[in-house]
């Protein structure tokens, strides 16, 4: 029984640092151009990973569900972008993200969290 | 999981439809924005002049597709956003308190037959009959008051996140799972492990909605300043149209528009007053107290207050690009910001959760392993006790809610603030060089003597040269030597051709006669002998004045003094400064005996003068290197590189020049009093940040261990879940309330 409790104990530390640090995959939507619905509720941006072409414009269309204070700001730290959410109603943020990488966006506490992956070549 | 982009929920906006004559105009906009991909009903209202659009479409798309059938329309979410976001957030904050409400007096209900025993024990079939009825209670409690935390770990969990949602849900969860367990299975449990936690849990529920209640309220004083700014907009402008003065929605102004304004009343968009005068209040916008006197040719600024007359002006720029409205973006964008400290929080908090999950199991398995009997009993509270306790919001709030409080703080006072870095930075400074020019003095030369050669020319003539040569030049100098010959009425000589000489002069040809303008240095490059004027041009730098001196083919003619007055509040701004540790230096291009008298004027510690507009950020490269952390202060247009080469560059505006691309700092009024002022806000934000900082990190790393029961071995002690509850609760509110200390700092 012990021996039981203490291997199920390790298995569920190591299936939370699997879960949450390495198997790190969140609902993923890409675009070539088209603007991307990001849906903001329950402490998840979905989708999370959204994929853009650089050097192209993209539109990241918000739209806020949770009324919660967390949830009032999108921040893209790395890319120097921030807009405040309205609740229930979209938010388009537009622009051109220059240079290939991925950056993260998050609330103002991040907690909601999500990757924006620039792919392809750096504009010159 | 990959989704199909440009699919989103549905949601209705309205727009403002302009040039809507007719009920076949109705129609016409009602099918084009029918057609508009992405809409799925609209319906317009003729008499407003709205449209109500519902679908997955953005609003750009719909004012394109407006604009396309002939009409003009502009969102109305501009005007209306704010209002909606307070309302949604009253009811936000409305509906956290009818949950602690409940759910408190359920739980204090829950406490109370738990506390005192009022209900039979689980080993008769009532007993458990009616702690059955407590176990759906609870659930109700969970469920009514703490649903949103349990579908928010189940999301997060799914999209590989863990939030505080996770630690509430799981902490929560357990308990009730636990005790609901012990209540159907007593026997599987026995003695005191058959005890129950159904109050740990609706308590710790209560606790969680009534900190989140305050620290609602207390986040909405955080955003005072932004809200105040927005109150600056009028709703309504008073426009000339087809010769008659209506009333219409500030969106609908376009540029080009006349505007009327009366006595009392704010000034709808920013515009050139074309006809009356008045004096404007501009205190909300640059904090500077005197109202200003605008008359026919001036600009005057949305938002500000019309005092005295009534005025017409012709609207120049509207909606979003008139200076409040830039106003509220860089602030907006600032206090989204985050200055260096912050980022090793949102390091923290990225790992924090799933340490917390695993720090939990550690104290579980510790329990189990090593506790004293009942082990499931002290399993349960210490593994709860851990979950609950830890908050990674004081953490990641920690930061980010003070410098909203910073940075709205120094939009009071007139300093526009661009990003968090330059927020932390500004309090390090340790030299700060101030750009003479517009910077120190007034910035509006005027031409105060004019000393010529005796023989060589008169006083009139000299003037009537000098003019003439620099009558092609933009330079301030130039400037106030052409304002003294036409306010004197003396006829300027023209020029054939004209050289400017950055740095050193003019050099200009009339009728075959070469002139030179300009500084001892241009003389001297030129063979100039000066040795007639250089007497008069140092008794006029030790004045103050700047020397110009003039040549008339290769022979000294004459010596003009500029001043430029010293602004009354200059010396006494250089003084707080210095008052704050920090070596105030002068850089100009005059010469040094007139750099010199400026300097001792406004008491700076040292100056560098003679220095070329294009040599300035090389001297600022220079005190860096020396290990100064320099802030520079200038003009934000001729300034420019010396501004970006600084760690903090501050522009100093005119009220209206809101985002100088080159400056970290704005100042809109043009007093040095907005460095000063901008330098004790940033010592005063970086203090609350660390004071939060401190107080968040430590509080987690003492409190964890604490509930995890490090103590229980020494002195017996271990954390009740309900405490930790409330301690977690707390502390985000704490944060909060410190951040709203800041506004009531005064610099």
């Amino acid at each position: 029984m012990n021996i039981a409790v203490n291997i199920l104990g390790i298995f569920v530390a190591a299936f939370i640092v699997w879960w949450f640090w390495i198997s790190k995959r969140g609902s993923e939507a890409r675009t070539d151009g088209d603007a991307v619905s990001i849906l903001v509720d329950g402490g998840v941006y979905t989708p999370s990973v959204i994929h853009v072409p650089a050097g192209k414009p993209v539109t990241l269309r918000f739209l806020r569900k949770d009324q919660s204070p967390c949830a009032e700001k999108v921040i893209f730290s790395g890319l120097d972008i921030s807009a405040d959410l309205p609740v229930g109603r979209p938010h388009d943020l537009s622009f051109i993200p220059e240079k290939a990488g991925e950056y993260d966006f998050t609330c103002q506490m991040a907690m909601y969290r999500g990757r924006l992956v620039v792919e392809g070549k750096t504009k010159p | 999981m990959k989704e199909k982009t440009g699919t989103g929920p549905k949601t209705t906006q309205r727009l403002h439809v302009l040039d809507m004559s007719c009920a076949g105009c109705v129609e016409t906009v009602e099918r084009t924005l029918k057609s508009a991909p992405g809409v799925s009903d609209d319906e317009v209202n003729f008499a407003e002049k709205t449209a109500a659009v519902t679908g997955d479409v953005s609003p750009e798309t719909l004012v394109k597709a407006v604009g396309k059938a002939g009409y003009t329309a502009s969102l109305l979410e501009d005007e209306e956003a704010e209002s909606d976001k307070e309302s949604a957030e009253l009811t936000h904050y409305r509906m956290l308190l009818r949950q602690t409400v409940v759910t408190g007096v359920i739980s204090a209900i829950i406490f109370a037959v738990s506390m005192f025993h009022l209900l039979p024990s689980l080993d008769s079939p009532g007993g458990r009959i009616s702690w059955g009825v407590v176990s759906l209670l609870t659930l109700f409690v969970l469920a009514y008051g703490g649903g949103r935390f349990f579908t928010g770990a189940l999301k997060s969990f799914r999209n590989h996140n863990a939030n505080m949602d996770t630690l509430i849900a799981i902490g929560t969860g357990v308990a009730w799972v636990y005790s609901t367990f012990v209540v159907l299975f007593p026997d599987s449990v026995g003695g005191i492990a058959q005890h129950l936690y159904f109050e740990t849990a609706a308590l710790i529920i209560a606790f969680i909605n009534l900190g989140s209640a305050l620290e609602m309220r207390a986040r909405g004083k955080t955003s005072q300043a932004i809200k105040r700014l927005i109150g600056l907009q009028p709703r309504t402008a008073r426009v000339v149209r087809a010769g008659q003065e209506v009333d219409i929605p500030i969106g609908l102004v376009v540029p080009g528009d006349i505007v009327r304004v009366r006595p009392g009343e704010k000034i709808p968009v920013d515009g050139e007053v074309t006809e009356g005068s008045s004096h404007i209040d501009e205190s909300m916008l640059t904090g500077e107290p005197i109202p200003v006197e605008k008359k026919k040719g001036d600009a005057v600024v949305g938002g500000t207050l019309n005092k005295t007359g009534s005025f017409l002006f012709r609207a120049s720029r509207v909606g979003k690009d008139t200076a409040l409205a830039r106003i509220i973006d860089m602030v907006r964008r600032a206090q989204n910001t985050k200055p260096e400290i912050g980022r090793l929080a949102d390091r923290v908090s990225g790992i924090f959760v799933p340490t917390v999950l695993i720090i939990a199991v550690i104290t579980m398995l510790a329990w189990f392993n090593f506790g004293p009997a009942p082990r499931i009993t002290y399993m349960l509270v210490t593994t709860m006790a851990v979950l609950i306790i830890a908050c990674p919001c004081a953490l990641g709030l920690a930061t980010p809610i003070s410098v909203m409080v910073g940075v709205g703080k120094a939009a009071e006072y007139g300093v526009l603030i661009r990003k968090g870095d330059a927020l932390q930075q500004a309090g390090q400074l340790t030299t700060i060089v101030l750009d003479k020019t517009g910077t120190i003095t007034v910035g509006k030369p005027v031409l105060t003597s004019v000393e010529p050669v005796p023989g060589v020319s008169g006083g009139d003539e000299l003037l009537a040269l000098a003019a003439g040569a620099e009558s092609g030049s933009e330079h301030p100098l130039a400037e106030a030597i052409v304002e003294a010959a036409r306010l004197k009425n003396i006829e300027m000589k023209s020029m054939e051709s004209f050289e400017a000489l950055s740095g050193h002069g003019v050099r200009a040809v009339y009728g075959g006669n070469t002139v030179l303008l300009g500084n001892r240095k241009l003389m001297e490059d030129n063979g100039i002998d000066t040795v007639f004027i250089n007497e008069a041009a140092e008794r006029l730098s030790m004045k103050g004045q700047t020397a110009v001196y003039a040549a008339l083919n290769g022979i000294a003619a004459g010596v003009l003094g500029i001043s430029d007055p010293v602004k009354p509040d200059s010396r006494e701004a250089v003084g707080r400064l210095r008052k704050q540790g920090i070596r105030v230096i002068m850089l100009t291009g005059d010469n040094r005996l007139t750099a010199q008298s400026v300097a001792e004027q406004v008491g700076v510690d040292d100056f560098i003068a003679e220095v070329l507009p294009e040599d300035k950020a090389r001297e600022i490269s220079r005190l860096r290197e020396m290990g100064e952390r320099v802030g520079m202060v200038g003009d934000g247009i001729n300034d420019a590189p010396a501004l970006a080469g600084a760690d903090v560059g501050f522009a100093i505006g005119t009220g209206t020049d809101v985002a100088i691309e080159s400056a970290d700092i704005t100042l809109m009024r043009g007093s040095l009093h907005g460095v000063a002022d901008a330098v004790s806000i940033s010592k005063a934000t970086m203090k609350n940040i660390k004071e939060n900082l401190v107080g968040a990190f430590a509080y987690n790393t003492l409190a964890i261990p604490v509930a995890a029961g490090i103590l229980f071995p020494f002195m017996g002690l271990l954390l009740n879940p309900v405490i930790a509850g409330a301690a977690m609760a707390l502390s985000s509110v704490t944060v909060v309330t410190n951040a709203n200390r800041l506004r009531w700092f005064k610099p």
